[in-house]
């Protein structure tokens, strides 16, 4: 006797059955604290429009010690996301040949962190140039 | 079989449709060697335990994509995966994820057939020739363009690894992507128009969000999570090109 009768399973709580998924749920939230920082440098432009003192204000607000918790979170938060990203990056930018051999996952990796320190670093040499 | 004294004990989901509700565990006891796969673990309880226990399985060489199941939690073949590397513990074997379990081990694949026929997964050749022109030529280096992709078993472990496709079953998913593009790369081949609609669709590309975990579990190196990423560039491009193609905007 043959019984047809199809047992769909449950994806209730999905991404807790494997590490990978884990990863990847911390990858896309760190989404939403790029977003907050976003806002808070929104705010800044809003405030440098209103004027000097308002501007200075917003300065200050940025110094006090939730404030500076506040960046250390989100820094980290960063640092996750770049990594993450750029590790997805061989699987989503079309396959790359240099003098006919296929450029590995690893090296585009590499190369993407690379750019981000870079870039990371120009900003920080600017911004210091232009306050001091 | 070498009696080494090594027994594990492997815990299948069975599910019976005639008499189970719903699946339930079953554990069985088996003696095993080092050169054991998990495929021939379950084969010793068919032949030796229990007959009722239902799997599919052909090659045994991990070539058909047949025996693909989720071996201690993760989408495996079961012919490449050995019974020595979860002794000591207790091994869990269950069908496939994401897809609705026929019975035992064995999942509907209905659906999945079904999509893959809607991908014309074969040549459609730019130019009809004749018998007495000749076959269609192509340079290795042309070969190689399609090798990677061509590497697809149809196994499904993919599938089983894309929480997208566990939470909507009507998307297209990466491993039908990769036979698409098999195609569709191929210097012989002129069909890629009739292949983009399902692409395109609601239910296409874009129901990808880049977990990337169907690239880890396949067993043939295929990285079909490129080859769906790939199409949404392609997607995007379609889209933008009907605006300034003639009669593009008809689509």
């Amino acid at each position: 006797m043959s019984i047809q009768r199809p047992y769909v399973r449950s994806m209730d709580g999905w991404w807790k059955r494997n590490a990978y998924y884990v990863r990847y749920m911390a990858r896309e939230v760190t989404a939403l604290f790029v977003a907050a920082y976003a806002l808070v440098l929104l705010v800044g432009v809003v405030r440098l429009s209103q004027g000097e003192a308002a501007f200075n204000g917003w300065l200050q607000a940025l110094k006090t010690p939730l404030s500076l918790a506040f960046h250390l979170v989100v820094l980290a938060t960063f640092v996750y996301h770049t990594w993450s990203w750029f590790n997805i990056m061989p699987i989503t930018m079309p396959m790359m040949f240099i003098g006919g051999k296929r450029v590995q996952p690893g090296t585009i990796t590499r190369a993407g962190l690379a750019a981000a320190v870079v870039a990371c670093a120009a900003v920080f040499v600017i911004v210091r140039g232009i306050s001091s | 079989m070498a009696d080494t004294g090594k027994i594990i004990e492997i815990e299948i989901l069975r599910y019976r449709p005639e008499q189970d509700e719903a699946p339930v565990l079953q554990t069985y006891k088996v003696p095993f060697t080092d050169d054991m796969s998990v495929l021939q673990g379950l084969q010793y309880i068919k032949d030796y335990l229990d007959g009722t226990v239902s799997f599919r399985w052909s090659c045994r060489m991990a070539i058909c994509g047949s025996c693909g199941m989720m071996v201690g939690g993760k989408p495996k073949l079961a012919c490449k995966t050995f019974l020595r590397d979860y002794y000591p513990g207790k091994l869990r074997v269950e069908a496939l994820a994401h897809f609705p379990v026929e019975r035992d081990l064995i999942v509907t694949v209905k659906d999945y057939v079904k999509r893959l026929e809607g991908i014309k997964p074969y040549l459609i050749p730019k130019e009809t020739r004749t018998l007495e022109e000749g076959e269609y030529l192509q340079t290795p280096q042309q070969r190689d363009r399609v090798m990677q992709f061509s590497a697809c078993i149809n196994c499904m472990l993919c599938y089983a690894a894309c929480p997208q496709y566990g939470t909507n079953p009507k998307f297209i998913g990466s491993g039908h992507m990769a036979i698409l593009d098999r195609y569709n790369s191929d210097s012989r081949d002129g069909g890629r128009e009739q292949r983009m609609e399902p692409v395109n669709e609601e239910d296409g590309v874009w129901g990808c969000t880049a977990i990337g975990y169907c690239s880890v579990v396949c067993p043939k190196q295929v990285d079909p999570a490129h080859a769906i990423n790939k199409y949404k560039i392609e997607s995007t491009m379609d889209y933008f090109t009907r605006f300034v193609t003639p009669g593009g905007g008809d689509k």
